[in-house]
C-alpha cells in the first residue's frame, strides 16, 4: 500500500513536470519577449550574456553592473579555448542560443569571422581605440581590413622561465641565443640525466606557433580575396629542424606539457626550464606551488642576438556576436572591460591576465606576480619583451593546422628523429592548404 | 577439512561421493577466486585511487607516492565548496534534478507506452515496436546535435528543459516496460477489471502499475544512472554554468585553457563526492534490481 501511494505520488510529480515542460515550452519565450519589451519601454534595461573562461570574470563584471544599472551583464563561464568556440559556432548555425559577448583567442577570430559569428563593431567604438593597443594585436582583431571584430583583452608574449637554484648549483648561465640554449640543455642533461631544460610538446600547437613567430614566420596571408598558406617557410623549417635535433640527441624531453607527468616534473625539479608566456606564473603557482621563489624569467633565446624578438602564445579578445540584439551596448561594455583603468586593474588582480591595453598597463602591472616576488622588475622586463613580438596572420582553418600539428609532431616526437620534424612541417602545410581548398576558400 | 581427517566409517564411505560433490560445489576453486579477486581489484583500484588522491594537497598530488594517503581531504572539500560561491553544490543539485525528475518522467512515459504496446491491439503497433527496437540501437550521443538544433528552434537551449526533455524518452525503458507488462500483467485481470466497469486509466493506475513495479524500478535505475553520467547532451545544450550537471562542471575545471592551471585536486575531490549518491541509491534499491534481473531473465 505504501509502495502504491509512493508510485502514485511519483506519477503525479512526473506528470506535473511534463505539463510544466509543455506549458513553459509554449509560453516562456512569449513572456520573456513581453518582459523585454515592457522593460525597454520603461527604463531601457538591457540584459547581456558574456561567454568567457577567464577565472573570476564575474567579479570584474560586478564593477560594470554596479555603475550601469541599465545594462546588466551576466557572465557564463566556459571551458578554456576551443570548446567555447565550437559551442558558439553550433549556436550560430542553429540560429539561436549564442551569447551577446564572447571571449575568443586571437587565432580563432578568422574562423569566427568566416562563419559570420562576429558583428563588425567599427561604428560602435571610439576610432582612437586602435592606438591603445600594440599594432600586431590590433591587426589580429581587424584581420588587416577596415572592420573591427573584437577588442583585445590579453596577450601572451613568450619568455624563458628557469630554475635559479638548479642553474646556480650546476654553474649554468642563462642562454641568450638558441645556440647557447642547446649547449646549456646538453650540459644540464649530461650533469644529471634525469633533468631536462625543457620539453618539446607535440600537444601544444599554440606553443610551437609562438616559436615559429619568433623566428619570423606568419603562416597565413590574405591577398585580395585569396588566402595563402606558408607553414613550410624557411623560418618554421629552421625551428622544426632545431628542435628535432635537440629531441634526437635526447637533451630535450619529448613528452607533452600539461600532463600529470609534466606537473610532477615541474614539482620535483626535473623540468628545469619552461619556454612559456607571460601568464606562466599562474600555471606554476597552481601546479608547483612549493617551487615558489626558485624560478626566474628571462627573454627568449634569440636567433639573431642583434634583433631580439619573441612570439605570442595565447591571448584573447572579446567580441560581439552576430546574434546579439544589443551590439551597441555590448561594444560599450567590451570597451570598458579592456580599456578602463579600474576594469583592467581588476582583470589583472582577479583573472591574472596580462592586459593588451597599453595606457592601463603601467598602473595595473605595478607589482610582480606573487609567485615571482623574487623578481621585482618582472612586468618591466615583460613589457620590454612584449614590444619585440612580430606580427602573425592567422587563417580561417587554424583548427585544422593545429590538429595536423598534434598528429604529425606527435609521431615525430615519438620517433625522436630530426628528419621527421621537418617532414611534419611539410605535412601540416599540405593538410592545411588542402582543407582550405575543400572548404571553398580561394587559395593562392 | 574435518571430514578429510576423521577416520571413515562404513556408513560414511557409502555417502562419500555425494559428499565430495557437495564439498566441491560449496567451496570455490582457487583459480576462479583468484580471477574474481583480480577482477575486483581492477574495478576497485581506480576508486581507491580517487579516495587517496582526494586527500592530497595540490603539490602532493604530483610529488608523493600514488597510493600514499594524506590529510587534506577536508581542506579539499572546503576549497571545492568555495569555488565560485559554492557552484559545485549547485551542480550536484542540478544533477539530482536532471536524474531524479528525468528518471521519474521517463518511468511514467515508459510504463504507459510499454503497457499500451503490450495490452492493446491497434493498427501500426508492430511498426511502432520495431521503430522502438531500432531506437534502442541508436546511441544517445548521436542524437545530441539534432536535439540541440530542434530545441534551438523553440529557444529552449541553455535551460533546464534542454536536458530534461530529451531524457524523458528512453526506447530501452519502453522496450523493458513492454516486455515486463506482457509477462507480469495477465490479460484475464485486465479483462475482469473492464467487466467490472473500471476505466482504462484506472486499470493502469490501480492494477497494472503495482504489478509492473519491479520492472518500473529497473527502468528508473537505468535511466537515473544514464542521466547522472550523461556528458554529451548537457555539454552541447548548456552555456550557463549555473545549469551544468556535475559531469560537465568538473570537466570544465580541467579545461581552463593553457594559461590557467587545471584544478586537479578539486576535480578529483568532486568526482569522489559525486559517486557517493549513486552508491547510496544502489544500496537502497539493489533489492529490486536483483529481483528484477532474475525475474526478467525467466519471463522474457
Amino acid at each position: 500500500m505504501r509502495l502504491h501511494t509512493g508510485t502514485r505520488a511519483a506519477t503525479i510529480v512526473a506528470a506535473t513536470a511534463l505539463l510544466a515542460a509543455a506549458c513553459s515550452g509554449g509560453t516562456s519565450s512569449s513572456t520573456t519577449t513581453d518582459a523585454a519589451t515592457t522593460a525597454a519601454a520603461a527604463n531601457e534595461k538591457v540584459e547581456l550574456t558574456f561567454w568567457t573562461w577567464a577565472p573570476n570574470m564575474d567579479k570584474v563584471v560586478e564593477g560594470w553592473n554596479a555603475a550601469h544599472p541599465d545594462i546588466h551583464v551576466t557572465v557564463n563561464k566556459q571551458d578554456g579555448g576551443d570548446p567555447a568556440v565550437t559551442k558558439l559556432l553550433t549556436a550560430i548555425k542553429a540560429g539561436s542560443g549564442a551569447p551577446d559577448i564572447m571571449q575568443a583567442e586571437y587565432q580563432k577570430i578568422p574562423t569566427l569571422v568566416s562563419a559570420d559569428a562576429l558583428a563588425d563593431i567599427k561604428g560602435d567604438i571610439d576610432p582612437g581605440l586602435a592606438k591603445q593597443f600594440p599594432d600586431g594585436v590590433w591587426n589580429a582583431v581587424t584581420l588587416g581590413g577596415d572592420s573591427v571584430y573584437a577588442v583585445p583583452q590579453d596577450s601572451g608574449p613568450m619568455e624563458f622561465y628557469y630554475r635559479t637554484d638548479v642553474f646556480d648549483q650546476l654553474g649554468l648561465t642563462v642562454p641568450t641565443t638558441w645556440a647557447e640554449f642547446a649547449d646549456v640543455a646538453a650540459k644540464l642533461h649530461t650533469a644529471d640525466p634525469t633533468k631536462y631544460l625543457g620539453t618539446f610538446s607535440a600537444a601544444d600547437a599554440g606553443w610551437f606557433t609562438g616559436l615559429a613567430q619568433q623566428a619570423g614566420a606568419s603562416w597565413w596571408g590574405i591577398d585580395g580575396n585569396a588566402w595563402s598558406v606558408s607553414i613550410n617557410d624557411a623560418a618554421t623549417l629552421k625551428v622544426a629542424d632545431y628542435w628535432g635535433g635537440l629531441v634526437e640527441s635526447g637533451v630535450i624531453d619529448n613528452k607533452p606539457m600539461y600532463t600529470p607527468e609534466w606537473n610532477a616534473a615541474l614539482n620535483n625539479g626535473t623540468q628545469v626550464g619552461w619556454l612559456s608566456a607571460v601568464w606562466a606564473p599562474g600555471v606554476l603557482a597552481g601546479n608547483a606551488a612549493d617551487t615558489a621563489g626558485k624560478w626566474k624569467m628571462a627573454p627568449m633565446p634569440q636567433w639573431d642576438a642583434a634583433k631580439p624578438s619573441t612570439g605570442n602564445w595565447g591571448g584573447s579578445a572579446v567580441a560581439v556576436t552576430s546574434q546579439s540584439k544589443h551590439a551597441k551596448e555590448s561594444a560599450q561594455f567590451i570597451t570598458w572591460l579592456n580599456t578602463d583603468q579600474k576594469a583592467v586593474t581588476s582583470l589583472v588582480k582577479e583573472a591574472g591576465i596580462y592586459p593588451a591595453n597599453i595606457p592601463a598597463q603601467t598602473e595595473a602591472l605595478a607589482s610582480p606576480p606573487a609567485f615571482f616576488s623574487n623578481q621585482p622588475d618582472f612586468y618591466t622586463l615583460a613589457g620590454k619583451i612584449a614590444q619585440t613580438a612580430g606580427s602573425f596572420t592567422f587563417g580561417p582553418n587554424v583548427n585544422v593546422a593545429y590538429s595536423a600539428y598534434n598528429d604529425e609532431f606527435g609521431k615525430a616526437a615519438e620517433a625522436k628523429s630530426k628528419a621527421a620534424f621537418t617532414a611534419a612541417v611539410q605535412s601540416m602545410q599540405k593538410i592545411t592548404i588542402e582543407d582550405l581548398k575543400t572548404s571553398g576558400f580561394s587559395v593562392k | 577439512m574435518t571430514v578429510m581427517t576423521a577416520p571413515p566409517r562404513p556408513s560414511q564411505r557409502a555417502t562419500r561421493p555425494v559428499r565430495a560433490g557437495s564439498r566441491a560445489a560449496g567451496r570455490p576453486s582457487a583459480t576462479s577466486t583468484l580471477i574474481l579477486l583480480l577482477g575486483a581489484a581492477y574495478c576497485l583500484l581506480p576508486v581507491a585511487w580517487v579516495l587517496v588522491a582526494s586527500s592530497k594537497s595540490a603539490s602532493e598530488l604530483f610529488s608523493t607516492f600514488t597510493f600514499a594517503p594524506s590529510t587534506h581531504l577536508v581542506e579539499n572539500v572546503t576549497t571545492l565548496s568555495g569555488y565560485r560561491g559554492g557552484l559545485f553544490w549547485r551542480w550536484m543539485a542540478n544533477t539530482a534534478l536532471y536524474a531524479g525528475v528525468g528518471g521519474l518522467a521517463s518511468v511514467l512515459v515508459s510504463g504507459m507506452a510499454g503497457y499500451g504496446l503490450a495490452k492493446f491491439r491497434f493498427a501500426g503497433k508492430k511498426a511502432i515496436f520495431n521503430v522502438l527496437l531500432a531506437g534502442v540501437l541508436v546511441p544517445g550521443v548521436v542524437l545530441a546535435i539534432p536535439q540541440y538544433l530542434l530545441l534551438a528552434k523553440v529557444g529552449l537551449t541553455n535551460t533546464y528543459w534542454a536536458v530534461l526533455l530529451p531524457s524523458i524518452i528512453s526506447p530501452y525503458g519502453i522496450y523493458l516496460a513492454r516486455i515486463y507488462a506482457a509477462a507480469a500483467v495477465p490479460d484475464d485481470v485486465v479483462e475482469a477489471a473492464r467487466t467490472d466497469g473500471a476505466r482504462e486509466g484506472r486499470i493502469f493506475r490501480s492494477i497494472a502499475v503495482p504489478m509492473m513495479l519491479p520492472g518500473l524500478v529497473t527502468v528508473f535505475l537505468f535511466q537515473f544512472v544514464a542521466i547522472w553520467n550523461n556528458f554529451m547532451l548537457p555539454y552541447i545544450m548548456l552555456g550557463d554554468d549555473k545549469l551544468f550537471p556535475i559531469t560537465v562542471g568538473l570537466s570544465g575545471l580541467l579545461n581552463q585553457g593553457a594559461s590557467q592551471p587545471a584544478m586537479y585536486t578539486s576535480v578529483i575531490t568532486g568526482a569522489l563526492l559525486s559517486v557517493i549518491p549513486l552508491i547510496a541509491l544502489f544500496l537502497t534499491l539493489q533489492r529490486y534490481w536483483q529481483v528484477d534481473l532474475a525475474a526478467g531473465a525467466v519471463k522474457a
